[in-house]
């Protein structure tokens, strides 16, 4: 095989859709006569539900339906759990998932109460003001600590505690290492993640087709396959039933796959009860409640080291914020447990989190997926470290790294994809040197007492991680050249923007010597493809990446295999190129694939026995565990040393993802990575008041960052092949997000000379007005 | 997140404004530029059952300097017509400093002084920008017409001494004097947000570098744009010295009572308005420097 | 009360076009969901994403803080008008192909508006001045980089192809 395409930065195929506003998106879909729905969402946080009256709503022109918890029936039941708890000893977990429309109680404000179909959205939304809600109000959970006094009341009452979770974890034995240690410090920090805000909302249509009985059900979803089988299942509709379709989706990011969201399992019954197809857009005041979040951690964590700066052992005990209910299991809090480990060597690891049920919206993985919690912890322990030991901060990181040739690097506790956390390959010190180098950073050292004496408060940080990536359990691919040649790719996972089209292309236009605007991928469409499971956890390149190419590779094979038998020759004689098969040094022996494609699926005479028909083929990937990514963020920054406003001055992250399909692809995914990470690190935030209310439920306040707040990256790699798969890639789409937070505060730190006062960041999002006060109250004390 | 029912009424004229606004009262409001407006009725924080569009009134639309050394801006100026308009912004610079603050191009293009000013937003720009060129508004009504100082005008929270049948016409303003400096500084979370505080000076100078006048106004820190021009006339007929200013900004924070917001808190917000004032009246000090 | 319906005629990329709605339509749902002209997004409903851009009578404006009357008799250009009509793409258009400056797309329609516009009044800007440009529309996918170089690289070209 030769490698044209793969590696190289391939202009992506689906832009062209895209840029003329042909792309069909979910609130593109406009069906003959389509209904609208909009639902009527608590604005309390917790209450009982006495009583909802729509009589008033029915009577409203334009008004075809209300439907609340009571007109459910047998379809009103909990959701399911969509990812297990993993195999740890000891493990607790209370599972508690939410319900279509609240009946007896209502666990967070948004969450759904009532849904009204009507003629238009306008109608709907006029009609929800005319139901009468009779609500209890409760007091409402919202402090993670609290939460778990005793004498706190109970998100699910019929549980008696919130505890949702509780698991601990050990590697080594912390305590005897830190009888040993010279420095042992311990301080709590507090990590607040925000939600992922793509800027198109989620959205649903639903068409019952009674006639065929039949479901079709365009969806914002990144794990199509999942939403179909869940669909199927409670509809009581056999999968073939069933098609969903997940189109053009504008950013995901995480949220977009918490299958069977409330609204995902109410408006396909609809359309079945009405038998007309019905239309869902989340406006963006809904999507900041009724969207899953990510939010906050506390962490009590501990260092122990030598006096030279090793790292002898970590403990620490944290709280998780799961908010109202717990689809999603343990995978971000997990996480957080695992990452914390880092790029370094640590001998022992005592951890243990309670994850906590509170009266907030859901939470579930959004970019990076509790990984920046776990990063900023030991990120920020080891900047106290290299303070307090006099190291320099970038010499304690590089003295901890794990050696290169320590690999398969083995961390014991349990992964979320259920496996003893191992790092299968990596070599972190060139990717710290690189970084180094790239920031220039021995010369801002020197440099920076002279910015100082000019009256500039200018500062340097540097974070390394790991991110966990490509975990299974499986994608597959089937590839299929068509009679005109073209080669037509189906794969059952979603698509947000990461590039897939093009991607996958690569990798089966070098298979089958095709170009790569001659391939077309289908991604989420589940009568296309139908097996997988979804885009999540920075897996799809991998994953189904090497789906694809194990498809294409099988059908390169049948193709030079027909070729030998038509020209009876051996096929080492053969080379596939430029869309045809011919014979080597006779380029004018030669049969198009599309040719091939024909004699695969012949009219007459017999297929030998064991061929399969048609030049296509279905092929399954499964990695044993997840490959693991790493790199270095850098950044210089300049505060306005009274107002506390940031200026990111330079940026430079260096990573490596193993090999690269497409590097302008990855460096896009990088770019949006840090935008994120810069929001979450500095900007975004969530604010609840006391009674579970969210305080900036718009994006006027809650505040993305723009093309001033984001500066221009310098980006960098090394490649450290993945021994994994056949590719050797790993996943990279959360590469970008996850250091920023504590290389914010590091570098701002540094830049206001902040730990000579004895002033400590140890919170994300940071702001102005939060620096203000941290700084004030610290020079106080 | 779609508006409540209303009836559209585009008007054919001020007067026909005045009446349909007369007719209805506070159930009816005009709208200008709409980009305060429309966010508040897609929330259905507004319900009004009237609207009156008063967009293309050319008696609204005037935007000159006049006889006298003032300018006028009509209620309909939208910012985008001031911000390419070189000669008005030569005579109140404080303009040039303030616009790229509120908002984006896009929604500069719609956007109108009248609105801005009527919608009385506390931490936005222009208010405190009105206040510290001492501009005079003129509203009418079907009743007749009145003239506003910019500090009468704006009366507590997104409320104005509009009453329910009044429009705002106009503001008129001093152009700049000579010796003259002024400066409009603001700290936000992201270019284009409201402000958690902003500062708007003008200094003018005698001959011998003295100050003659002062003017100093803050957006964001209270109820309504703060007039701080008290506090700042500590400057008169001085030289404006480091100390005096710290001494002036000091006492402007003494002045206030921010209410804080998700963004900031009070105290921070105090703090602001300190550093602000302090940067803004050196800034407008510098400038009078160079112009002169 | 009986819905208050007008009439509203507009010229949308060319086409004259002639509808009654009610006239609190959003002129965002006027075009995609009325006039079918599905490529202008909708991301927020309050002014904030600039999904929504357009153009009228040629300057840019949030469709979603408009009301499909107020349009009545002036001129839109949406995404749709942007490429020829051969299919040939825009030099604007080109160059966010050619440096990656879109992933999900969602936002791409509203940033190749706005950017027309100001291209159009600013044929060599500066990086910065292009970040305060793009700085009234949101893009959660590319941290923007990719799209300020297209935009740098699109007005070179449209100098060029200026006679
Ligand atoms: C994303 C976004 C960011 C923004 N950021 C800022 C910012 O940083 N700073 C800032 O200052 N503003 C900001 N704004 C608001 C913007 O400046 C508005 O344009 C302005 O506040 C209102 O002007 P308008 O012409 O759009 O008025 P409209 O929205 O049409 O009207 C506002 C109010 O004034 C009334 N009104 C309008 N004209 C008159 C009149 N002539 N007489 C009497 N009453 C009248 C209306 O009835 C209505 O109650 C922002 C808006 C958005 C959407
Ligand atoms: S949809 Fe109009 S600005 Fe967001
Ligand atoms: S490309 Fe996805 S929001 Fe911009």
């Amino acid at each position: 095989m030769t490698t044209r395409f793969f590696g190289a930065a391939v202009k992506r195929n689906e832009d062209k859709k895209l840029l003329t506003g042909q792309a069909l998106f979910i609130d593109d879909v406009e069906l003959p006569g389509m209904l609208h729905a909009a639902f009527l969402r608590s604005q309390v946080a917790h209450a009982r539900v006495k009583g909802i009256d729509p009589s008033k709503a029915l009577k409203r022109d334009g008004v075809i339906a209300v439907y609340t918890a009571a007109d459910l029936g047998a379809y009103w039941q909990s959701g399911p759990l969509l990812v297990p708890p993993p195999p740890v000893p000891g493990l607790v977990f209370n599972l508690r998932t939410h319900v279509p429309l609240a009946r007896d109680t209502v666990r967070y404000a948004g969450e759904p109460l009532a849904i009204v179909v009507a003629e238009s959205r306008y109608i709907a939304e006029d009609a929800l003001d005319d139901i009468a809600v009779d609500l209890e109000i409760l007091p409402a959970v919202v402090d993670l600590e609290k939460a778990l006094d005793k004498d706190a009341i109970p998100v699910h009452g019929d549980l008696g505690t919130n505890i949702a979770a509780h698991v601990h974890q050990t590697k080594g034995n912390y305590r005897s290492v830190a009888a040993q240690a010279d420095l042992i410090l311990k301080r709590r920090f507090r990590y607040e993640h925000g939600m992922s805000s793509p800027i198109e909302t989620r959205g649903i249509v639903a068409q019952w087709n009674a006639r065929a009985q039949h479901m079709t059900v365009w969806d914002t979803t990144q794990a199509p396959v999942f939403v179909r089988n869940g669909l199927a299942g409670a509809l009581g509709l056999g999968e073939r039933q069933v098609r969903v379709i997940a189109p053009f989706v504008g950013g995901g990011f995480g949220p977009k796959i918490m299958m069977l969201y409330p609204e995902e399992a109410m408006l396909p019954w609809i359309s079945m009860r009405l038998n007309r197809p019905v239309k869902w857009i989340e406006d963006r005041f809904e999507h900041f409640v009724a969207t899953t979040h990510e939010r906050g951690q506390i962490h009590d964590a501990e260092i122990a080291l030598t006096r030279d700066g090793r790292i002898l052992g970590v403990k620490d005990v944290f709280l998780h914020d799961n908010g109202a209910y717990n689809p999603y299991g343990l995978t971000v809090p997990i996480n957080s447990q695992c990452t914390l480990l880092g790029p370094y060597v640590i001998p022992a690891y005592d951890s243990t989190f309670t994850s906590v049920f509170t009266n907030l919206p859901i939470v579930t993985p959004y970019r990076g997926a509790g990984r920046q919690h776990g990063v900023f912890v030991i990120e920020r322990l080891l900047d106290l470290a290299a303070h307090e030991l006099d190291i320099d901060p970038a010499e304690i990181r590089r003295r901890n790294l794990i050696p290169s040739d320590a690999f398969p690097y083995r961390n014991e506790i349990i992964y979320q994809d259920f496996q003893p956390l191992e790092y299968d390959s990596g070599n972190y010190e060139p990717v710290l040197d690189k970084a180094l180098e790239a920031i220039g950073y021995a010369d801002f050292v020197a440099e920076q007492p002279r910015l100082r004496a000019q009256g500039r408060y200018v500062g340097i940080g540097v974070a390394c991680y790991v991110e966990g990536t490509g975990i299974g359990p499986y994608e597959g691919a089937k590839v299929r050249v068509q009679a005109n040649g073209k080669v037509s790719v189906a794969t059952g996972i979603g698509t947000q923007g990461q590039g897939h089209f093009t991607s996958f292309a690569q990798i089966v236009a070098d298979q089958l010597g095709v170009d790569v605007t001659d391939v077309e991928i289908v991604t989420g469409d589940t009568d296309q493809f139908y097996w997988g499971a979804g885009t999540f956890a920075s897996r799809g390149a991998v994953v189904a990446g090497n789906a694809v190419n194990e498809a294409s590779r099988a059908v390169r094979k049948k193709a030079l295999k027909l070729a030998s038998d038509a020209f009876e020759c051996a096929e080492e004689d053969l080379v596939l190129a430029d869309g045809k098969v011919s014979i080597i040094g006779i380029p004018e022996k030669f049969i198009r694939l599309g040719e091939l494609a024909q004699r695969a699926n012949p009219m007459r005479g017999a297929v030998k026995p064991g061929t399969e028909p048609g030049l296509e083929s279905t092929q399954y990937f499964g990695p044993p565990s997840g490959s693991t990514a790493n790199g270095v963020h850098a950044a210089i920054i300049e505060m306005d040393p009274l107002t506390f406003e940031l200026k990111i001055l330079k940026y430079v992250v260096v990573h490596d993802c193993g090999t690269v399909i497409n590097p302008m692809i990855l460096a896009g995914q990088i770019h949006g990575g840090v935008a994120q990470g810069i929001g979450n690190a500095f900007y975004e935030k969530l604010s609840f008041d006391e009674h579970g209310q969210l305080l900036n439920a718009s994006l006027a306040d809650y505040l993305l960052p723009t093309a001033l707040e984001v500066p221009r990256m310098q980006l960098d790699h090394t490649t450290t092949p993945s021994p994994l798969n056949p590719l050797g890639i790993k996943g990279a789409g959360e590469a970008g997000a996850i250091p920023v937070g504590p290389l914010f505060a590091q570098a701002i730190e540094n830049a206001l000379g902040l730990k000579q006062n004895g002033v400590e960041l140890l919170e994300i999002p940071l702001s102005p007005s939060r620096l203000f006060e941290l700084i004030r109250k610290g020079s106080k004390a | 997140m779609k508006p409540a029912p209303f009836k559209y009424i585009k008007a054919s004229s001020v007067a026909h404004a005045l009446s349909l606004k007369a007719e209805y009262g506070d159930d009816g409001r005009f709208l200008a530029g709409g980009q305060s407006l429309i966010p508040a009725l897609n929330f259905r924080l507004a319900r009004p059952a009237v609207l009156i569009d008063i967009n293309g009134l050319a008696e609204l639309e005037a935007c000159d300097c006049l006889e006298g050394g003032r300018l006028r801006l009509g209620a309909l100026t939208r910012y985008r017509t001031l911000e390419r308009n070189g000669d008005l912004l030569r005579a109140c610079p404080l303009f040039a400093d303030a616009l790229p603050h509120i908002a984006h191009p896009q929604i500069r293009n719609r956007g109108t002084v009248g609105g801005n000013l009527s919608h009385a937003d506390p931490a936005s720009e222009l208010p405190a920008v009105t206040v510290a060129m001492r501009a005079r508004m003129r509203v009418k009504s079907e009743a007749g017409e009145r003239e506003l100082d910019a500090a009468d005008f704006f009366v507590g929270l997104l409320t104005t001494d509009l009453r329910p049948d009044e429009m705002l016409i106009d503001v008129t303003l001093p152009v700049q004097k000579p010796r003259s400096g002024g400066c409009f500084l603001e700290v936000a979370r992201r270019r284009g947000d409201f402000a958690l505080a902003g500062c708007a000076a003008v200094i003018t100078l005698d001959d011998g570098s003295r100050c003659t006048d002062v003017r100093l106004a803050l957006c964001g820190v209270g109820e309504t744009p703060v007039d701080a021009s008290g506090a700042a006339a500590a400057l008169i007929g001085e030289k404006g010295s480091d100390k005096l200013i710290d001494a002036v900004a000091t006492d402007v924070q003494r002045g206030i009572a921010p209410a804080g917001n998700v963004h900031a808190s009070p105290d921070y917000q105090r703090h602001l308005a300190g550093v602000l004032s302090a940067r803004a009246l050196r800034k407008a000090l510098q400038r009078v420097a160079h112009a002169a | 009360m009986q819905p208050d319906r007008h009439e509203v005629q507009v010229s949308v990329n060319g086409s004259a076009y002639r509808r009654e709605v009610e006239s609190r339509m959003l002129l965002s749902d006027f075009l995609r969901h009325e006039l079918l002209l599905a490529g202008t997004h909708v991301g927020c409903e309050h002014g904030v994403c600039g999904a929504c851009t357009v153009l009228l009578d040629g300057e840019p404006i949030r469709s979603c803080l408009m009301l499909a009357v107020q349009a009545n008799g002036h001129e839109l250009s949406t995404i749709e008008g942007l490429a020829q009509d051969t299919g040939e793409l825009h030099p604007i258009q080109q160059a966010m192909h050619a440096h990656h400056g879109l992933q999900c797309g969602y936002c791409t329609p509203g940033i190749l508006m706005t950017m027309m516009a100001f291209l159009r009044e600013n044929p060599a800007p500066s990086e910065q001045e292009v970040r305060e440009a793009l700085s009234g529309n949101l893009c959660r996918c590319t941290g923007y980089q990719n799209i300020v170089d297209a935009m740098l690289v699109a007005a070179k070209a449209m100098r060029a192809s200026v006679p």
